[in-house]
Formats: C-alpha cells, structure tokens, sequence
C-alpha cells in the first residue's frame, strides 16, 4: 500500500515539474479570440514564405489579459510582440519603464514606406507628439492592426414595419426624437446598447458634447477651466433626460453588458443600437438576415460638427527588451502588409489599418468606413480627464436615465468630484 | 522532557501548513502592504512614497467605496438570514425521511455547481423587462404593474442581485448543514420520542443546540464569501445603476484596471481585508462564549 | 396533530419541489442550448430543439482542446485537493486536539488568509514564483492552489474535530496509539463528513479557476479545460451553442464526483454510528 503512494507521488511529482523548453521564434501574446484563427495561419504561412517560427498565444478575457501583462511587466518576462490595453497613460507608462520599442526609424526607411501605407488615424494613435504631456520622446510606438468607430446604428425592417422610411434614418436631435414617438406608437422598442460597460455612455456623452460646445470646450472642462456646470454640459446632460422622457432607451440597457445589447439588436428586438464596428461580425454570425446601417449620431446643433469615436480599433507593440526585435519588426511588417490585411478583414468583417486594403470591405463594412470622416478619441487629445471624474459622470448619466436623479443634480455632483482631483493634483 | 519532545512532535503536524503559509500567503501580503502606502499604476519602474495618503482619501474621500460596502452588507445579511434559513430547512427536511432525498441532496447543489456564465445568462432572461419570465409570470398572475426592469430599476437592482447570489449559494449551507445533522446520533431522537416529545421540541431543544458550531461555521463562511461577491455583479449590472450594485471588490479591480492605481487598490484591500476579519473575530469570540456556557 | 403533520409533509414536500425545479430549470436550459445553433440559441424556446446539433460536443471537444485540458483539469484537482486534505487536517487536529507552544495563535495565523482577502495579490503572488522560477509550471499552479484552500480547510475541519469527545482519543492513548495512528485511524474517519465537504469545496474551486491559470502558465499543455472554455467567449463574438456544449461538459465531471462522495457521507455515518 504504501510503496503504491510513493510510487504515485513520484510520479505526480515528475509530471508536476515538467517544463517545456524554450521554443526558438517570435512569441506574440494576444486577447483577440475571434482572429486566433485568423494568426494560426498566418504564423503557418509565414513559416512558410520566411522559414521563420511565430507563436501566437492567447489570453482570454481582455481583463485576464490586462493583469497578465502587466505582472509581465514587473518581472521583466514580456514576450516580443504584445498588446497594451489600457488608456494613452497606461501606454506611456510601458514605454517609460523601458518596455516598447520606439519605431520610428523603421517606420520612416524608404521615405517612410511602412508609415504610409497606414490610415492617418492610426499612426496617430500610435504617436507620442513632440512637448505631449507624459514626457515621452516622440515617435511612433504602436502598430495598428484594424480601425473600428463607434456610430449609432438602426434596423430597417423595423423602420418599414413603423411606416418609417428605411433610408432616411434620422439626422438630427428632433428626427430622433420624433421618429422615437413613431416608433412607440407602433410598439418597437427603442434604442439598445451596452450602458452596463460605462465607457460607451461616456463615449455617446462625449459626442454629444462635442457637437454642442466643440473640441476646444470639451478639452478645456478636462483641464479644469470651464466647469460641468456650464449651460452647455447642462445640455448635455439634458439629452439624456429627454430620452428618459421619451422612453427611447430600453431600460434593461442600463445595465446590460454589451453582449447582451448585441443579442437583442441582432434578434430584430430593437430599432436602434449604439455599437462599434466591430458588431458586423457579431449580427452576421446571430442573424445573417439582419438589415441594418449605420447612421452617426443624431445631430444637436449645428454650430460645431457631429463627432463620433474611432480610429485605430486593436495595436501591438514590441517588446523594447526582447532578443528578436529585428525579426518581430518584420514579421509586424508583414503582418499589415495589404494582403493579410484583405484577409483579415475577410475573416473577421473588421476595418483594416492598411489604406489599400480599404477597397476589398463588404457593403455594410463600406458604410461604417464613411464615418471615419468624422471621429475622434481619446487618445488624440492632448489631455484626458481623469477616470474617477469619468465614473461619476457616466454613472450619474445612469441615474438620469432610471429619472434617480436631475441633470442639476448630476451636473453637481461631477463637478464637486472634479475640483476634489484638481486639488490633487496641485 | 518529554513534554517538551509531545510539544514538538504536536508542532510538527502544523509545520507543512506553516511552510506553505510563509512561502506562498506572507510575500503577497508584505507586498500589498508595502505598495499600499505608494502612489503606483502598477507599470512603472518607479513609485512615489506617500505615506498613508491612500488610507486617508479611503476614509474621507471614496464615497463610492463605503456605498459598495453597504451594497455588499445588504447582500450579507440577506444571505445569513433567508439563504442560511432556506438551507437549514432544506436540510432538516432532507433529513428526516423523504421521498426522494437522494434526488434532493444532488439537485440542490446543482447552482453552486453551476458555471457563472449560465447562471448570469439565466438571470438576464429572468430579470429582462420585455420578454423576460419573471415579468411574464407576474403578467400571467395579473400583477402587470409590479413588472418592471428588475436589473436597472434603482430600488430593485441590489434585491434581484442578492437573490441570485442566494439562489447559487444556498447549496454550500445545504451541504455543510446537512453533514452536520447526519452526525447527530438518531438514538437521541429516538429516545426523546418515547420520551414523548414533539417534533418541534427535538427540534429546538436538541438539534438546534447541537448544531450551534455548524451555524457559525455557515455563518462565517457565508459572511466571507458573500461580502467578496464579484462575477454575479460583473454578468448582470455591472455595479450598476449608478452605484447602487457597487461591491467592494469591484471598486478594488477598478481602481486596480479601471484607473491604474494599484497602490490605492492594494489600501482599499487591505481596509476590506481588515473590516472582514474583524467581522469573522466576532463571530469566534461569540462562538467561543456561547460554547463554554 | 395527524393533520397538521400532514400538512408539514405537503407543506415540505412543495417547498423541496419548487427549489429543486429552480435549480435543474438552468442545466435544462444549457443542455438544451448547447444543441442549438447561433441563430436560433435565443430565438428558438424549445426545450427540445427539433434539429438537434449534437455534433455541437463534438466540435467544442476538438476545437476546445479538451482533450489536454481535461487531463490537466484532472491532474489538479486530484492532487491539489489530496493535498489540501492532507496538510489542512493535521494542521486542524494538531490545534484542535493537541498541545504546543503558540497553538492559538498559529490557528489564527493560518486562518486569517481567510479572513483577509487581498485582490492584487495575484501579481505579487506571479512575482514571487517568479522568483521561484516556478512560472510555467504545474508544481508553482499547485503549490499555490494547496495554500489558497488551507486556511478554509483547517477551520472547517478544527469545528469537526472539535465535536469528536475526548474520552475516544483518551481510550485510543491508553491503548498504545501515538499521535500519528490516533490522527490517522480514528479522527480522520471520524470527520468524513466535513472531508467530504472540504473536498467538494476545493474540487470545484480548483476545476473552476482561471484566473490564476492564465497568470502563472503559457504552455497550452499546461492549461485547465476553463482555457478551453473561452475559445468560444471571443472579445466580441461569443459562440453560445459550443460555450454551452463545452461548459456541459467540464460541468459534468463534477456532479458526478459529487454524486459519488455523497454516498461515502452516508456510509461514514453509518460505519461512525456502528463503531460509536
């Protein structure tokens, strides 16, 4: 009996300690389940074209992800090539503390060869500017993999149902409001969208205020210098207590993630969603009969432009400590060359980040590319505002829509939390 | 001597839980402490020493914090006084001979079991407001007014939410209560009912009693784990609306991803950390007094 | 009092029906799921789908991976709950049952883990194995499982042990057992119920980690069935029917288990009950 223990735990003890050796080759470390396998075949055709090995392993959830690799980051165990989900602050930081490798020598070669086969948007969103406010020696740092914009979207088959036009969504704030009325009186439920995940309510908030105050406004109440309780930020806020008025958000949105908002738009139960790019791949696969098109977002006021999120969607970066640079650079070089990007975005309906793909994209695809003429993010400003002020802002955005609260109220209340971080910071 | 030798020989039943404790529970612990009294995103190479500027913003600053600390209070007296109820009662009855106790004692403990993918699936369908089933019995039993949106209605998010972490819990107390009442000796039942007792006073006066640790064993267990409740909020509000779903520790994993300050996650951590185990001391201490009496 | 014990009967008999339909209304659904498709997994309420994909398992079994993954999940679970056993149970008799120096407050030491949960420890925690070079192993993922159940393993068997009389271990002492046999021979049988409970507390714990899982290991070889799990829960797509297929599958295992250790309690009472 006992000899049979020892024999077992010897054995557990061996099988416990094995430990595979180190593979020669590029090691990439990503998030994106959808296009894991999308990058199995292209780690086999690279293999193939260059004789050279790349792994690409993945991590899933991105939350997962996100503390993977940062307690990488800690013990200095990155792999060559990765991501870095987070904020612009959050980038900078990595590049900081030594972790990402500055790319803008290979990207400038040939007259700037591999920075000009992208979108503008993207190297942008890749790009430290000369004096930019972390301290970061300017140049470019990431490589954008697809684009993507957040826009507003609604079902045709609903709109006809309501003897609504199907190609005249509604452009501005009243056609909203007015077509939302229509909309009830034919018993279709409004607007759907993951409110539960509170960036997209900042994100719709956000678009609304620029298209009221304009960028300058915005950036300047971020800095400190017009405060939320402004007649313009009340506006803002207001549009969401006219559409709680007007019962044009399903209220479960409130609260659903966006997964969930997904199921239901794509199920025919609502005519309006406010999703990203990156939900044609989504209806496609829920219901392939799905009729749909995007539509920006209804326009307040006609002083400034109607803005809208977008840019690059997904970037990588290279591990600045990494033994294999130059092989990762160039892997990442083929990587977004104009053939992998086609069939990228063949695969997985998304934006590509290379212009020349642009021309391969499908209908629906082709429309969404439209809104790029009108997006902004984040990560192109020159200042953010800080994330604890962000919650109380779009939390109280919540509270608004379940009528918890008032705009004057809310409004208030951001206020108050932003001259507390002001403070801070001093 | 020989005492000395029976103390060491007791010791070394100890010494493996020891080993593991200081190699794998003390590094973490140190670390969290030393970081919390650091200005860190948990990225860079370098942190700031501020001293116990996290704990002071923690006390006086974080409004949010304390809220999802009620939030999650709520929940914990919910579960100590329905679930633990339901549980014990489920249990009794299993107990006692009833048709199909095998069935019982495999069904109940399906929610624990249950991946929490399913159940925040399942709950979305129930609590939805169009065309979810909650609203639609209430509909059917002609309560039409009383249907509403369970998840995003501000008075009834943080119920809805407790009660699904009952639903997935009740299972654990089911099991722990149940080993317990099987432990007691059927004689003494049996005694008491030729003695002429009722079914309630062998209740009251004989099992109850017996099952005094069991109860703040269950207790304990369930004030820990209910106060950390996390991926039932995530799959359903979110924290939402507003913060009225907010639970500690989706505060500290905000404050950790969400905002990038790790020092101020590890603070808040440790105030959670220190409010649990005064909780949990109290409840031993109790324990202790009730059982010497 | 014949009625009113009849109507405690129905009354019970109701009330156990009632939970147990709510508690089997979630597997029926996922089952039934699991053998839809993508388009009809929310639109068709059937219980029973009349086309149903039961090629669906077999799918979520190969493009899963569960072949590897459910040999690891295995290896795990076995050795980390036999560990957990182990050690949390001579801890727990020592203090429940023996003397030394410093008892109580060890007790509490080992315990208070328990008690003081710290979130963001996991990333000292990969830190520290690190160091250890135990970072993409399967001994650095079970040491660490082994200690996270102890804390919780050695109170819940301290309380058993504690209810054990003293006058049996006395009686077993004067017959000639040390310590090891009395620990061995009569505590341990003695508190089957409560290993039972700690067993399938630390059996679904482990089978059910992720987190840790996705820090500490990298090889695919390495990775727990959960890994295989969210191939199919894409950052935006998320294939319902395969989720539901591969989460019936790693799901299981453990009733099963727990089915099977539930007639041990009993025949530990039993053998308890005869020997007492």
């Amino acid at each position: 009996m006992e000899r049979i223990i020892c024999l077992l735990v010897s054995v557990f003890i061996f099988i416990g300690c094995a430990r595979k050796e180190q593979e020669s080759g590029i090691v990439i470390w990503h998030w994106m389940t959808d296009r894991e396998d999308v990058f199995v075949e292209f780690a086999k055709k690279y293999k193939q074209q260059t004789g050279v090995q790349v792994k690409f392993e993945l991590y899933a959830p991105s939350e997962i992800y996100t503390q993977k690799i940062r307690a990488a980051a800690q013990t200095n165990t990155l792999p060559d090539i990765y991501g870095i989900l987070g904020s612009k602050r959050d980038f900078a930081s990595f590049i900081k503390s030594g972790h990402v490798e500055n790319l803008t020598e290979q990207m400038e070669l040939d007259g700037g060869k591999w920075k000009n086969s992208f979108f503008e948007k993207v190297v942008e969103a890749n790009s430290f500017k000369p004096g930019n406010r972390f301290g970061i020696e300017p140049g470019i740092y990431g490589v954008g993999i697809d684009m993507m914009n957040i826009q507003m979207l609604y079902n045709k088959d609903l709109f006809k149902q309501a003897g609504l036009d199907p190609e005249k969504p509604p452009r501005t704030w009243t056609e909203f409001i007015e077509i939302n009325r229509k909309l009830k009186k034919a018993n279709i439920p409004g607007l759907v969208s993951g409110f539960g995940e509170i960036w997209l309510i900042e994100c719709l908030a956000n678009n609304f205020a620029f298209n009221i105050m304009g960028e300058k406004k915005v950036l300047d109440t971020y800095r400190g210098q017009v405060p939320y309780t402004d007649p313009d930020w009340m506006n803002v806020f207001e549009l969401f207590d006219i559409m709680r008025k007007e019962e044009i958000i399903i209220k479960d949105s409130i609260t659903m993630v966006n997964k969930s908002a997904e199921q239901l738009f794509s199920n025919n139960k609502a005519a309006f969603a406010f999703n990203g790019s990156w939900c044609i791949n989504v209806y496609k696969g829920m219901n392939p009969s799905l009729n749909y098109a995007p539509m920006l977002v209804p326009k307040v006021s006609n002083k400034y432009p109607v803005r809208i999120w977008g840019g690059q969607g997904a970037y990588i970066v290279v591990n600045a400590k990494s033994s294999k640079k130059k092989q990762a650079i160039d892997f990442l070089k083929w990587l977004t060359a104009k053939e992998q990007q086609i069939i990228l975005v063949q695969k997985t309906s998304n934006l590509p980040s290379n212009k020349e793909a642009i021309s391969m994209i499908d209908p629906i695809l082709r429309e969404f590319s439209l809104g790029m003429n009108y997006i902004t993010h984040p990560s192109m400003w020159n200042v953010e505002e800080s994330p604890e002020v962000v919650e109380v802002f779009s939390k109280g955005i919540q509270s608004i829509l379940i009528g918890e609260k008032t705009p004057q109220e809310v409004a208030l209340e951001v206020q108050k939390i932003k001259l507390q971080k002001l403070k801070e910071t001093k | 001597m020989s005492r000395i030798k029976d103390s060491i020989t007791s010791f070394l039943f100890v010494v493996p839980a020891l080993l593991m404790f200081i190699v794998f529970s003390v590094y973490p612990f140190l670390k969290v402490f030393q970081l919390s009294v650091f200005d860190w995103d948990g990225i860079a190479r370098t942190m700031k020493f501020i001293g116990l500027n996290n704990f002071k913003n923690i006390f006086t600053l974080d409004n949010a914090f304390w809220i999802s600390m009620r939030n999650a209070g709520f929940i914990t007296f919910l579960a100590l006084t329905f679930q633990n109820t339901l549980a014990f009662f489920l249990a009794h009855i299993v107990d006692s001979e009833i048709r199909g106790k095998n069935f019982y004692r495999t069904i109940f403990f399906l929610p624990p079991v249950l991946s929490g993918i399913v159940v925040g699936l399942i709950w979305n369908w129930i609590y939805n407001s169009d065309y979810g089933l909650l609203n639609k019995f209430l509909i059917w039993l002609g309560f039409s007014n009383l249907a509403r949106a369970w998840l995003s209605d501000p008075q009834t998010a943080l119920l809805s939410v407790s009660i699904i972490h009952m639903w997935k819990g009740f299972g654990w107390g089911f099991v722990i209560f149940l080993a317990g009442l099987q432990g007691i000796p059927r004689d003494l039942y049996e005694a008491a009912r030729v003695d002429g007792a009722s079914e309630t006073q062998i209740l009251t006066k004989i099992t109850i009693p017996i099952m005094i640790p069991i109860f703040f064993l269950v207790s304990i267990l369930t004030i820990l784990g209910t106060m950390q409740i996390y991926d039932i909020i995530v799959s359903t509000t979110g924290g939402g609306p507003g913060f009225h779903t907010e639970v500690p520790i989706t505060r500290i994993i905000a404050s950790m991803l969400g905002s990038s300050r790790f020092g101020y996650a590890c603070a808040q951590g440790i105030v959670f950390g220190l409010v649990l185990l005064f909780i949990s001391l109290l409840q031993i201490k109790l324990s202790q007094n009730l059982r010497s009496e | 009092m014949k009625n009113s014990s009849t109507g405690n009967y129905l009354f019970s008999n109701l009330i156990c029906i009632v939970v147990a339909i709510s508690c089997v209304f979630p597997l029926i659904w996922m089952i039934s799921s699991s053998l839809k498709t993508q388009q009809t997994v929310f639109s068709d309420m059937s219980i029973i789908p009349s086309n149903p994909q039961w090629q669906n398992y077999y799918i979520a079994w190969t493009k899963g991976n569960f072949g590897t993954y459910f040999f690891n999940s295995v290896f795990y679970t076995v050795v980390v709950v036999f560990g957990i056993i182990l050690i949390a149970s001579m801890s727990a008799y020592a203090i429940s049952k023996l003397h030394f120096f410093g008892k109580n407050f060890i007790f509490i030491l080992l315990i208070s883990t328990m008690m003081i949960p710290i979130p963001g420890a996991f990333v000292a925690l990969y830190v520290l194995l690190n160091k250890l070079g135990l970072v993409n192993t399967r001994i650095g993922y079970i040491l660490c499982q082994i200690n996270g159940g102890l804390a919780l393993g050695i109170f819940i068997l301290k309380t058993f042990f504690d209810k054990i009389p003293k006058e049996l271990e006395d009686a077993a002492r004067i017959d000639g057992c040390n310590k090891w046999q009395a620990y061995l021979h009569i505590a341990l049988p003695l508190a089957r119920p409560a290993i039972m409970v700690v067993a399938i507390f630390n059996v679904l714990a482990v089978w059910n980690e992720y987190l840790l899982a996705m820090l500490i290991l990298s090889d695919k070889s390495l990775m727990p069935l959960q890994r295989g799990l969210m191939v199919f829960q894409g950052a935006h797509i998320t294939q319902y029917p395969l989720l539901m297929a591969g989460i019936t599958i790693t799901t299981l295992p453990v009733v099963v288990i727990y089915l099977l250790m539930q007639r041990h309690i009993i025949s530990g009472i039993i053998a308890g009950a005869l020997k007492g």
